[in-house]
C-alpha cells in the first residue's frame, strides 16, 4: 500500500511536469495549428541556463527567471526567423520546421554548454519529507503547485481576456483576424513567448529532481506531446489532465511492471488515442458547416 | 474617403486586376457588381491589407495604405465583412461580436452589441453557441455584425447575398441601407447586381480585372447591356 502511494506521489509529480510541456504544446497549437516539436528544447533551455548562470554566481532566483526569459525571447525568435518566414506553408511543413529547430537548439546547447548532467538544489531544500512511509521532496510540491497555478492563468488568459481570444480568433481564421483588426505576428509571437516561458520553467522544476542536459529535450517534447494528445490537443484542461494521467501511468508501470518498459508508456498512449480515441479525453468535437 | 487608382494585384504570376479605378466618397453607397473570377474580391482585399497589391495607389482619409499592414487600416476606420462567411467557427458568436471591437475596450462596446442583437434579434438567441454552428445567413448576419462593431468610417462588404434565401437577401439589404443613415460609407460588393444596384448610389461594373462600366445606380439599372448581362431581363 505504501508502495502504490509512493508511485501515486513521484507520478504525480512527474506527471505535473509533463502537463506543464503539454501546455506549452497547447498555448503553440491555439495559435497556430502547430505542433511545436521544439518545446522540450525550452525545457533544456530552462534547466541549463539556471543551472550556468547559478554556477557563475547569480543567486537561484535570478538565475530562474534569467533562464525563463532567455527561452522566452529564443521562442520568439523561432517564430520570427522561421515560421512566420515560411509565410503560407501548410501546417506539415511548419510542424517540420520546428523539428529542425528542435535539433539546430539541441546542437547549439552542447557547444554553448557542455555535454554533462547537471542540477541545483531544489527551491525548499533536498530533505525528503516522511508522511505516513512516503517520501515526498520538496521540491514535487512546487512542480504541482506551480502547474496548477499556470493552469489556472492560462484558462483565465484564454477564456476571460481579449488578448487571449484574440490568439484564439488568430488560429481559428488567420484572415478574419487581421480583418478585425488583430495584429497576428504580434499574437504568434507572443504565444511562442509565452509557451517558450512555461517550457523552461517545467525545465527549471524538474532539475533538481530528475537533473538537466543538452538532450534532455527530446523525452520531454515526446511525453508532452503524448500528454497534450491524450487530454485533446488544445485544451488546457485536457494538457493538465493528460499529463498528470500519463506521469501516474508510467510511474505506475515503473513500480508495478519494469522500469524497463517506462519509456513506452508515452508511445503506447499515443497509439491507443490515434485508434480510438483521436479527440483526446477533452478535445473539441469539430463542428463546422460547408 | 476612399480612391483606388490603377490598382493592380497578382497571385503568383497570375495578374487579376489590371489597373483598377474607383473612388468612394464620404456618405455613400457604392457597389461593385460583376460576375464570378471578376476580381472583386481582390479588390477588397487589396483594400483591407490581406492581399499584396503589385502597383497603384490606395488612399484612405487622406491616408495612403500601401505597406500599411491589415491591422492598421481597420484602426482608421475600414472594416470588411468578408466573403464565405469568415467568422471564428469555434468561438461563441458573442465572442465574434467581441472581437469585432478588438481595438475598443469601452462601454461603447456593449451598446454596440446591444445594437447588432436589436438588428439580428436571432444571434442574441444564439449568443453562447459556437458560431460553426450557425445556419448560413445567421453566419452572414454575424459576419456584418462583427464588421459594424469595429465602427467602421467605411464598411466593405463582400457578397453579402451570396447563398440566401431572397427574403434574406431583403433583410441584409434593408439592414445596408439603413446604415447610410448611420453616416457608415458602404462599398459593396454583389453578384447580384440587381438587389446591390437598387439601394447603392453609384455602381461600377467589373469584367476581368477591370472597371469597364460606371455611373449612378440609376444609370446603370436602365442601361440596356447590364439589364442583358447581370440582371437577367
Amino acid at each position: 500500500m505504501t508502495e502504490l502511494l509512493q508511485y501515486l506521489v513521484s507520478g504525480t509529480t512527474v506527471g505535473a511536469a509533463y502537463a506543464l510541456v503539454a501546455l506549452g504544446f497547447t498555448i503553440i497549437y491555439n495559435a497556430s495549428d502547430v505542433v511545436n516539436f521544439a518545446q522540450g528544447e525550452f525545457v533544456m533551455l530552462g534547466g541549463m541556463v539556471t543551472f550556468f548562470a547559478w554556477q557563475a554566481g547569480v543567486p537561484l532566483p535570478l538565475a530562474a527567471l534569467l533562464a525563463i526569459v532567455a527561452a522566452a525571447v529564443i521562442g520568439v525568435l523561432l517564430n520570427k526567423l522561421a515560421i512566420e518566414r515560411a509565410g503560407a506553408a501548410p501546417v506539415v511543413s511548419l510542424i517540420i520546421i520546428t523539428i529542425g529547430a528542435s535539433i539546430f537548439l539541441r546542437g547549439g546547447a552542447q557547444l554553448v554548454f557542455d555535454k554533462q548532467l547537471h542540477r541545483f538544489p531544489g527551491f525548499s531544500g533536498d530533505e525528503p519529507m516522511n508522511v505516513g512511509g512516503v517520501t515526498i521532496l520538496p521540491q514535487g510540491l512546487w512542480v504541482v503547485a506551480v502547474a496548477v497555478m499556470v493552469f489556472v492563468l492560462l484558462y483565465v488568459f484564454f477564456t476571460r481576456t481579449l488578448t487571449g481570444k484574440a490568439i484564439l480568433a488568430t488560429a481559428n481564421n488567420r484572415v478574419a483576424a487581421k480583418l478585425v483588426g488583430i495584429n497576428t505576428d504580434y499574437m504568434m509571437s507572443l504565444s511562442f513567448a509565452l509557451s517558450a516561458a512555461i517550457g523552461a520553467l517545467a525545465g527549471i522544476l524538474m532539475t533538481p529532481i530528475s537533473l538537466t542536459s543538452y538532450d534532455l529535450g527530446v523525452p520531454f517534447a515526446l511525453k508532452g506531446f503524448a500528454a497534450a494528445m491524450l487530454g485533446g490537443m488544445g485544451v488546457p484542461v485536457g494538457a493538465l489532465v493528460g499529463g498528470l494521467l500519463l506521469g501516474l501511468i508510467e510511474a505506475l508501470t515503473a513500480g508495478l511492471v519494469s522500469s524497463t518498459y517506462k519509456d513506452a508508456v508515452a508511445f503506447i498512449v499515443i497509439l491507443v488515442v490515434l485508434f480510438w480515441m483521436p479527440q483526446g479525453l477533452f478535445g473539441r468535437k469539430s463542428m463546422e458547416r460547408v | 474617403m476612399l480612391s483606388v487608382e490603377n490598382l493592380r494585384s497578382r497571385y503568383g504570376r497570375i495578374e487579376v486586376l489590371h489597373g483598377v479605378d474607383l473612388q468612394v466618397r464620404s456618405g455613400e453607397i457604392v457597389t461593385v457588381v460583376g460576375a464570378n473570377g471578376a476580381g472583386k474580391t481582390t479588390l477588397l482585399r487589396c483594400i483591407s491589407g490581406v492581399q499584396p497589391i503589385s502597383g497603384g495607389n490606395l488612399v484612405f482619409k487622406g491616408e495612403p495604405l500601401q505597406g500599411m499592414p491589415a491591422h492598421r487600416r481597420v484602426a482608421l476606420g475600414l472594416a470588411q465583412s468578408p466573403e464565405g462567411r469568415q467568422i471564428f467557427t469555434s468561438l461563441s458568436v458573442e465572442e465574434n461580436l467581441r472581437l469585432g471591437a478588438y481595438l475598443f475596450a469601452d462601454a461603447r462596446v456593449d451598446t454596440d452589441m446591444a445594437e447588432a442583437f436589436a438588428m439580428f434579434p436571432i444571434l442574441r438567441e444564439k449568443r453562447n453557441l459556437a458560431a460553426g454552428g450557425l445556419s448560413g445567413g445567421q453566419q452572414q448576419m454575424l459576419a456584418i455584425s462583427r464588421a459594424l462593431m469595429a465602427r467602421p468610417a467605411c464598411l466593405l462588404l463582400d457578397e453579402p447575398s451570396m447563398g440566401l434565401a431572397p427574403i434574406l437577401v431583403a433583410q441584409i439589404m434593408d439592414v445596408i441601407r439603413n446604415l447610410k443613415t448611420l453616416g457608415v460609407t458602404v462599398l459593396l460588393v454583389e453578384q447580384n447586381a440587381y438587389a446591390a444596384l437598387r439601394i447603392a448610389d453609384r455602381g461600377y461594373v467589373m469584367e476581368t480585372g477591370r472597371v469597364t462600366m460606371q455611373g449612378t445606380a440609376e444609370e446603370l439599372i436602365a442601361d440596356e447591356r447590364i439589364r442583358a448581362a447581370y440582371l437577367g431581363v
